[in-house]
């Protein structure tokens, strides 16, 4: 956790029309740490995800205005999108399976990318789906169907998606919240198991899995970053802001 | 206690008859249809027979068959369709995929719905003016085509656009999050989920172009032309043509004195081949709605 | 990934090139909307622009292209035959085609609706020469016998035939407006105890009025425009029509039939070209009109 920061946003501003959705963020994602992002619904939590992936360009009357650097590249001017959002994995809320085999859903990134030969294909294909605890689920099958999943295999395949085309940055947003509670625990030893490797982004809903996984925790409010500290800190220390201490108390969400 | 009253009673009345009637008007609407295939075929039975498919037409067109005919209007169908598919399925992709909403393209829709509307008389006239004059194709199958072609272009694009709709946003933005491009996403999983919406348009547009009179008329169909019989590319792209559709107009209006049967043959097979082939639209659409992969 | 792997140059050129050919054809259909205007305008634009004679066109019922002596261009005649078949036409299929509309959409059961839509689809395919064709060899010997009249090539004839081919229209788009109106109407109609027609004739119509009235406007359009059909069907009298008897020409058949005679670049065939235009005119005013209406009921 030393060196420069994976992610450092300074100044981030986000209108969807006339709404204000971020209103100046200033917030730092260290290498390899895992960075807990808790707050209540229309936080602008999923808004500053989009943003760093730049598929908030997507987002029909969607403007921002400030700075965003991945890996010191200021994301604004990155003029090849694509290697952009293969250095960040972007795991979604709800699980989406393509309308295309299990293999080719987890080779479709490295295909895209340029990789042809087949056996790297397999060897990523198994590393990856091995990684998000699938593997053993759908080893014999993987001609069939990604959408005939169930959908804690689904999410899991998403994840395993995500992975395949070695993001440096994984961002998960609320990626628990179609599925069951066993498999949350799955993928969340997943995670345990790769955040030595690569630098974790976890938006939740779910106050205590932040707890569980992050070593800082970042509160947003209402588009505003209330605070940020060590996890401890966060939940068990008293916190500096009282909103934040009413959230994590469960008083409101 | 729960007897209906008169009221009641004279309520439920009044609805059986509305049913009535309005099952009524649908049946008279509907009724035509079977009267009129039944009509035309009856009348047809005497000559309806392979040598009639396959022989030319005869004797200043009182005898014989629609080969010469039928031919070019094949040739008419593939042709057109052949240049309006492609270009009405990428119309189709940008509008839906790469537009996004603007005063721009909402230009372009209305200019899409109105094409559609353009009575088929004044294709006829823009197809004289611009493709047989201006662009010095002359009166050829060529130029008909590209009237056929440009006439056809909207349907296509309309049901283009409502299949790759079909295709679910989150399986987009999927691909995107992993660092597909645009066109990397839509050739690989927005188009191939389309393909049976978009052959189905396609498919239904190729009974209009076999059907359309007015806009071949002037632009390279022709009332009579001698071609050998049997020989599938007797027709060359700048060659006038004569098409079934062309005719049907032709003998049953311009010709005296023919055989009853004969204008009858060739409005069965052009009725035929144009109802044959949306029946295998509408069954391709069902079997293809269920065999989604999603 | 790493930075040796990488998109072949070449599939990235080609990427760029499809996507500039997608951007063509998207604005391509602007093109041809006014492509069409352009061109039939061009034809016509000379004698439109030098010695046509407005008044005369709009006013006079006298159709003399190919006289020798006194040429007159009035379609006023020729408007009226449009005109006339037109509305017996929609005073048929509108009633029927929303009657059917509700049917379908109402009052019929699952298993009935899907056949009788494909019956619908299957009307609506039929090609109007083949309509013309019948209405010259079926409906024309009908209406001598019913009718006793000399000729059974009239507006009559006409108009029942363009109502039979606009019905298909004005049922589908019908049935599309009133399966967009809300479930939550016809359940809380249903639930005050009125019977089904009820709900139909209070509630339901006058929700979906407005894609109604569009059926109706795009089943006018048909109507209008219509070609073959109607030059078969209505005889070739050039006179503003006083019965149903009466045969009649609409600007459509007219065109038809006289193009084919008329001297390239001459006056006449110019002049034909400028009914061209107006047609043009007439249909797409009415098509936007009813574009802009569904739209609202389609929600997109």
């Amino acid at each position: 956790m030393t060196g420069r920061p994976m992610v450092e946003i300074s100044g981030l501003r986000v209108w969807y029309g006339r709404q204000e959705a971020l209103k100046g963020i200033d917030l730092e994602v260290r290498r390899n740490e895992v960075l807990g992002i808790i707050g209540p619904a229309q936080s602008g939590k999923s808004t500053l995800l989009k943003v760093i992936n730049r598929t908030i360009d997507d987002v029909p009357g969607a403007v921002w205005t400030g700075s965003l650097r991945v890996d010191g590249e200021e994301v604004r001017h990155i003029r090849d999108v694509s290697a952009l959002r293969r250095k960040v994995g972007m795991v979604t809320p709800l699980p989406v399976g393509l309308p295309l085999s299990v293999f080719d859903n987890v080779a479709f990134a490295p295909r895209m990318a340029g990789v042809r030969d087949r056996s790297q294909l397999e060897d990523r294909v198994e590393r990856c789906l091995r990684l998000a605890a699938l593997w053993d689920e759908v080893k014999d099958r993987l001609d069939s169907l990604g959408t005939r999943l169930s959908g804690g295999q689904q999410q899991r395949l998403t994840i395993a998606r995500a992975l395949s085309h070695d993001p440096e940055i994984l961002c998960l947003d609320e990626f628990s919240i179609a599925i069951d509670p066993v498999t949350t625990m799955r993928i969340e030893d997943v995670l345990k198991e790769l955040r030595s490797a690569i630098t974790i982004i976890l938006v939740t809903n779910l106050v205590q899995q932040a707890r569980r996984l992050a070593d800082r925790t970042a509160f947003f409010f209402n588009g505003e970053l209330v605070e940020v500290d060590r996890t401890e800190a966060i939940f068990s220390e008293a916190p500096a802001d009282v909103r934040t201490r009413q959230y994590v108390q469960g008083i409101f969400g | 206690m729960f007897e209906a009253s008169s009221h009641t009673r004279n309520k439920q009345r009044g609805e059986q008859a509305a049913r009535a009637v309005l099952f009524l008007m649908t049946v008279l609407m509907v009724a035509p249809l079977l009267l009129i295939v039944g009509y035309l075929f009856y009348q047809a039975w005497p000559i309806l027979s392979l040598d009639f498919l396959l022989s030319n037409p005869r004797n200043g067109m009182r005898a014989g068959g629609i080969w010469a005919p039928l031919l070019g209007t094949v040739y008419l169908v593939v042709i057109s369709l052949a240049i309006a598919t492609p270009i009405g399925v990428l119309a189709a992709v940008f509008l839906n995929e790469y537009a996004r909403e603007n005063w721009f393209t909402r230009i372009i829709n209305l200019a899409v719905v109105n094409l559609a509307g353009v009575p088929s008389i004044v294709h006829a006239l823009f197809g004289l003016g611009a493709f047989v004059l201006f662009a010095h194709l002359g009166k050829s199958i060529l130029a008909a085509s590209l009237t056929l072609a440009i006439m056809t272009l909207p349907v296509i694009i309309a049901s283009t656009r409502e299949a790759l709709a079909s295709v679910p946003q989150p399986f987009r933005e999927a691909c995107w999050n992993v660092g597909a491009t645009r066109w990397q996403t839509i050739r690989h999983v927005v188009l191939p989920n389309s393909v049976s919406g978009i052959l189905t348009g396609v498919i239904l547009q190729v009974s209009r172009a076999a059907g359309e009179t007015a806009p071949i008329m002037f632009t390279g169909a022709v009332f009579f032309k001698a071609i050998p019989e049997g020989d599938p590319f007797a027709y060359r792209l700048f060659d006038q043509a004569m098409a079934l559709s062309m005719h049907l107009f032709t003998i049953s209006t311009q010709v005296p004195d023919v055989p009853k049967a004969l204008p009858y043959g060739t409005a069965v097979v052009l009725l035929g081949t144009v109802l044959a082939v949306n029946a295998a639209a509408i069954v391709l659409r069902v079997r293809l709605r269920n065999r989604r992969k999603w | 990934m790493g930075a040796l792997i990488k998109r072949p140059r070449l599939e990235i050129v080609a990427e760029t090139a499809i996507e500039c050919l997608i951007r063509l054809c998207g604005v391509s259909a602007i093109l041809f909307v006014f492509g069409i205007f352009f061109f039939v305008l061009r034809e016509g634009s000379q004698f439109l622009f030098h010695g046509f004679n407005f008044r005369e066109f709009f006013f006079s019922q006298e159709w003399y292209p190919t006289s020798q002596s006194h040429v007159r261009y009035g379609v006023l005649a020729l408007i009226a035959g449009t005109a006339s078949v037109t509305l017996l036409a929609m005073a048929l299929a509108v009633p029927f085609g929303i009657g059917a509309a509700v049917f379908v959409s109402e009052f019929c059961s699952r298993r009935a609706r899907e056949i009788l839509k494909v019956v619908i689809e299957l009307l609506a395919a039929i090609p109007s020469v083949v309509w013309g064709f019948i209405g010259l060899t079926v409906m024309n010997p009908l209406i001598i016998n019913a009718f006793q009249t000399p000729i059974g090539l009239n507006v009559l004839n006409g108009g029942l035939i363009l109502a039979l081919m606009s019905v298909p229209i004005i049922v589908s788009i019908g049935e599309d407006s009133l399966k967009a109106v809300p479930d939550s109407y016809r359940e809380a109609a249903l639930a005050l105890g009125v019977t089904r027609w009820q709900m139909v004739y209070r509630v339901l119509l006058p929700a979906a009025r407005n894609g109604l009235l569009a059926a109706v406007l795009l089943g006018v359009g048909r109507a209008v425009g219509e070609t073959m059909a109607v030059l078969m069907a209505t005889g070739h009298a050039v006179k503003i029509p006083t019965s149903l008897m009466d045969s009649v020409r609409t600007l459509t058949a007219t065109i038809a039939a006289e193009l084919g005679e008329a001297p390239v670049h001459s006056n006449h065939y110019q002049v034909l070209f400028i009914i061209g235009i107006l047609l043009f005119s007439i249909t797409f005013a009415v098509n936007l009109t009813a574009d802009l209406i569904v739209r609202g009921v389609r929600g997109k």
